[in-house]
């Protein structure tokens, strides 16, 4: 049994199979995650496939503003993927509401809906920063299932410059910590 | 005896080569489409994951419908080992297909329905194909068993050129490749999501996958038969069916089900079954 564990363990690791969520972006994010799939980058060196299936995948990768009429979709589209999962949030709008912070339909980030594990800022992200935002994630994972050491997380340029922890997306980050460990099988 | 020892041998080696070559056409597609391509134990590697993840279902029926299409490969497998009856191995395959369908009409997503109508179409497509063929396997040996082709002394190549063709024609229904691949596409962000698959998850997903490699190495187990005579023949052959199978799968678009049934199927895989049927029967 403990051979056939490792192995689920390591393969988990081998075969993230993506299901990407627009939540009413402008699209500049979503182009950068089909980029993502090219030639050019080619992530199924990876075993990363865009299986557009919640049921399907591992990882939940979401874009845009989440809204008062889409969070209940992005909920739903994160309980109907099998556990051990990971959730990605991608880009400015994703990561706080971005240029539409504090809006009156706009709530400031899918962290407040679904437990987030990696924060990949930008507007938008570039096709390698989404692809690190992958790995990073894998390493999250590795960690919950007692395989390597916690991820710490990258500071942007002007983040330490902020005092408090709840200011940044990475200051969320560590105090979503406990509420991301939902995603583990 | 030692038939069902060595059938059941190569029914447990079946999931390895049938995984290996699936990683060669990851590989193969990647490279057609100048990529790099997954490393060659990637279905390995998904397949293990799949098995590892939490099993939840819509219903009982979509387990049953799981489990089913994965006997029903292996049990077409054996019967192909143990040199069996073709037209045994003709029903117990279209059971496995009958399931999928069963499986993908017992829930309510509507993708997984058209999905089903449209595999209903593919059996439309292929089977009456498939039959002709068994059927001019017994033309040429006077049985449908397996065993009376490999008692033959000459490739049946030779006599059932056209069969071939036609054989490969459902087969590449039967493998869900491009142009024909519109009840479950490849890539699940098309249309249809993933059609007949889309309501299995984790270790059910797995299960399917696992049943459409044995289906594979049954499938390319058949075109071996053609020239049954050398190891190298039959080795030719089968490289020969996959690289044509993938190629055809890269370079087409995919087609409707009218062209696919009607004009296709119907005209020209059927029509050169019957052209070679009838050679066979002048001849």
């Amino acid at each position: 049994m403990g051979f056939v564990d490792k192995m689920i363990k390591r393969s988990r690791l081998k075969s993230p199979w993506i299901v990407h969520f627009d939540c009413g972006s402008c699209n500049g994010c979503d182009i950068e995650v089909l980029a993502c799939l090219t030639p050019m980058y080619d992530v199924e060196r990876f075993g990363v496939v865009n299986a557009g299936n919640p049921k399907h995948a591992d990882v939940l990768l979401v874009t845009g503003t989440v809204n008062h009429r889409n969070r209940h979709v992005l909920k739903q589209i994160y309980e109907q993927m099998p556990s051990p999962k990971a959730v990605i949030s991608l880009g400015a709008c994703n990561l706080s509401g971005g240029v539409f912070k504090d809006t009156y339909n706009v709530l400031n980030g899918a962290h407040n809906v679904i437990p987030v594990d990696v924060f990949v800022p930008g507007c938008p992200p570039k096709p390698e920063a989404i692809i690190d935002g992958v790995v990073e994630a894998l390493g999250v994972l590795k960690a919950k299932m007692g395989m390597g050491p916690e991820p710490e997380a990258t500071l942007m340029p002007g983040d330490a410059d902020v005092p408090t922890a709840a200011a940044g997306p990475e200051g969320e980050a560590a105090s979503e910590a406990d509420k991301s460990m939902k995603n583990a099988g | 005896m030692l038939s069902i020892l060595s059938a059941v041998g190569g029914l447990i080696l079946s999931p390895l080569v049938g995984g290996l070559l699936t990683g060669v056409d990851r590989r193969l597609t990647a490279r057609l489409q100048s990529r790099l391509g997954p490393p060659l134990l990637q279905p390995f590697y998904d397949v293990f994951k799949l098995f590892g993840k939490e099993a939840s279902v819509t219903n009982a029926w979509l387990v049953f419908s799981a489990y089913m299409t994965l006997i029903s490969s292996a049990l077409a497998l054996l019967i192909f080992f143990m040199g069996g009856d073709l037209l045994l191995l003709f029903f117990v395959l279209t059971v496995g297909a009958v399931f999928q369908v069963v499986g993908a009409l017992c829930v309510p997503s509507p993708y997984s329905n058209v999905g089903a109508q449209r595999e209903l179409l593919l059996m439309l497509a292929y089977e009456p194909i498939l039959i002709l063929v068994f059927v001019g396997f017994a033309m040429c040996t006077g049985s449908f068993s397996i065993e009376a082709v490999f008692a033959q002394d000459q490739p049946l190549l030779l006599k059932m050129p056209l069969l071939f063709l036609a054989l490969g024609y459902a087969l590449t229904i039967k493998l869900r490749k491009s142009p024909f691949d519109i009840s479950a596409s490849h890539h699940g962000h098309q249309e249809l999501v993933k059609g007949v698959q889309t309501e299995y998850s984790g270790p059910y997903l797995g299960i399917i996958e696992l049943a459409h490699w044995l289906d594979l190495v049954l499938i390319l187990g058949l075109c071996a038969m053609f020239w049954h005579t050398s190891v190298i023949g039959m080795a030719t052959l089968v490289a020969a069916s996959l690289f044509t199978e993938i190629l055809i799968d890269n370079i087409t678009a995919r087609l409707t089900w009218q062209w696919m049934v009607q004009k296709r199927s119907l005209l020209l895989g059927m029509g050169l079954a019957l052209v070679n049927l009838l050679w066979l029967y002048v001849a």
